[in-house]
């Protein structure tokens, strides 16, 4: 039996949450944080929240993050949690993001991508040197992003559509008439998964997980080799068609990081060869995210063609532990009063202790 | 995309409605206090908060599958003379929702379009477009222009 009725901490778990609440306001001589300067100043971690909670909502978010203390997965539980308050009107359609208002957008692979590489607000390329200017209250002046004469053209070709004529890549298939994608939030975890549960799945997942997921394969546990075709991030309209209505209307525009990850594919006895695809796609700017996501989907993809060896290959083992809200509640549970499960292995140990006491002394007597 | 039945009138309101959805809750408020004329209307529905499942694309173009859901709330109001309008919009803005059905509504009728259509549509589609039109020439600023550099071999 693992879970007895115990009373008497009532006290003294109000008086923690008490302190708790203390301590997340720190110095009051500080001024106190606002959720709106959380969504402004700390919009990785806000993007991150709303990722992996689930749910877009920047506000929401940034709520979490501020009542978490900062504690992102604690963050990602509260926003997990709130979702489930609300009703769902509906599902969209599928977000076109070749339709994308890029702000950046590299190809790796392929240097002269058509559009060319828009570098946008990244961390690559710096130093990675701490900056003490930050720590001065503001006092420096931020200088604005540069804006080039001509504005950059959209809709930008993407990775696929550029090598689509020869066959290069290999194509995304579209079903007619196709049944509703798989939904983890109404049906549990099935095996093996469609890819669509699979997408689903690593885009709820844990980054840090996924990331050295990811990381395994490129170090040869379960190698794909991989090469970064295209990531893109900006802002993609949401289309829904309400029963109202009966047709499509855009609800609003959402900020996505997209990528797609290319290896190798030396073709069989009825395919020829041609790169295969692994294929990553985030709320916010989740760019170590989507980049894993798409490492660790090509990875099971080879598993779903009978080629699976290596952790990041298994779709159980990824999919079953890649939820940092229920790994989080198993591994923590732990802490939970656990007095009965302890008395039985106090039993136990001490009648095994007695047995091995009493079969040494036996062992003993006969040796003499 | 699907296959979606032709309903009379839907690609102009269609316009419309995204314009204000896709509006900051702060602008449509200030564009619609900006009415003179503001008309008298009930609602159908009270604002709602809830959520969409958003999709997205296998691969970024194959079928569908499910990524995350968005909050979204929805509200309907009828005007006294008889137009309805709906708005569905981002966020958990109950206000942005209402005044977008109001503004659907107005724009429905032939006597209260002219208020809204130039005053809050024509405003919000603008300043959407400068918010666009800014970062796409942030964007094109961080474009790599790449030269290749000329290998010299010293004579002999």
């Amino acid at each position: 039996m693992a879970y007895v009725a115990v009373k008497g901490g009532e006290r003294a778990i109000t008086n923690a949450h008490r302190w708790l609440a203390e301590d997340r306001r720190g110095d009051v001589a500080i001024p106190e944080i606002e959720t709106d300067q959380i969504r402004e100043q700390l919009s990785l971690s806000v993007d991150r929240v709303m990722s992996e909670g689930s749910c877009y909502d920047r506000d929401l978010a940034a709520l979490a993050v501020k009542q978490a203390g900062g504690d992102l997965p604690e963050a990602i539980f509260l926003m997990r949690a709130y979702r489930t308050t609300l009703p769902r009107f509906g599902a969209s359609l599928p977000v076109e993001t070749g339709q994308m208002a890029v702000r950046r957008r590299i190809s790796a692979a392929f240097k002269d991508i058509p559009g060319g590489q828009l570098l946008g607000p990244t961390f690559d390329y710096t130093h990675r040197l701490l900056d003490f200017t930050l720590a001065a209250n503001g006092e420096t002046p931020v200088e604005g992003a540069l804006e080039a004469e001509e504005a950059q053209a959209y809709p930008m070709a993407t990775i696929a559509s550029v090598f689509a004529h020869e066959d290069l890549l290999e194509p995304d298939v579209r079903t007619e008439d196709a049944p509703a994608p798989f939904d983890l939030t109404r049906e549990p975890m099935a095996f093996p998964a469609g890819r669509d549960q699979r997408l689903q799945a690593l885009a709820r997942g844990d980054e840090g997980f996924l990331l050295s997921l990811a990381y395994s394969s490129q170090r040869g546990w379960g190698s794909t080799h991989p090469l970064c075709a295209e990531i893109r991030l900006g802002e993609v309209a949401v289309e829904f068609i309400p029963d109202e209505l009966g047709f499509a209307i855009e609800i609003g525009d959402l900020t996505l990081t997209e990528c797609q990850m290319i290896s190798t594919y030396g073709g069989g006895i009825d395919t020829a060869p041609q790169f295969a695809r692994g294929y990553g796609l985030t709320f916010g700017h989740c760019e170590r995210k989507a980049m894993s996501m798409a490492i660790v989907d090509r990875a099971l993809r080879d598993a779903a063609a009978g080629e699976a060896s290596a952790p990041c290959q298994d779709e159980e083992f990824v999919l079953y532990h890649s939820d940092n809200v229920e790994a989080s509640g198993f591994v923590q549970h732990l802490k939970l009063p656990h007095y009965v499960d302890f008395q039985a292995d106090l039993q136990l140990i001490r009648r095994q202790r007695r047995d091995y006491a009493e079969r040494a002394a036996a062992m003993k007597e006969a040796a003499e | 995309m699907a296959v979606q039945p032709v309903v009379e009138g839907a690609p102009e309101r269609r316009r419309w409605l995204s314009i204000l959805a896709k509006a900051q809750p702060g602008e449509v408020l200030a564009a619609w206090e900006g009415i003179a004329a503001r008309p008298e209307y009930r609602a159908l529905r009270s604002p709602e908060i809830g959520m969409v499942l958003v999709r997205g694309r296998m691969g970024g173009t194959g079928d569908a599958f499910n990524l995350g859901e968005m909050t979204v709330t929805r509200a309907a109001v009828r005007l006294e003379s008889g137009e309805t309008g709906i708005g569905y919009v981002a966020g958990r803005d109950r206000k942005h929702a209402e005044i977008a059905a109001a503004v659907d509504a107005m724009m429905q009728s032939a006597d209260l379009r002219p208020t809204v259509e130039g005053a809050v549509i024509a405003k919000l589609a603008r300043a959407q477009d400068e918010r666009r039109y800014t970062a796409a020439r942030k964007a094109a600023a961080t474009k790599v222009d790449f030269f290749t550099m000329v290998r010299t071999r010293s004579p002999g």
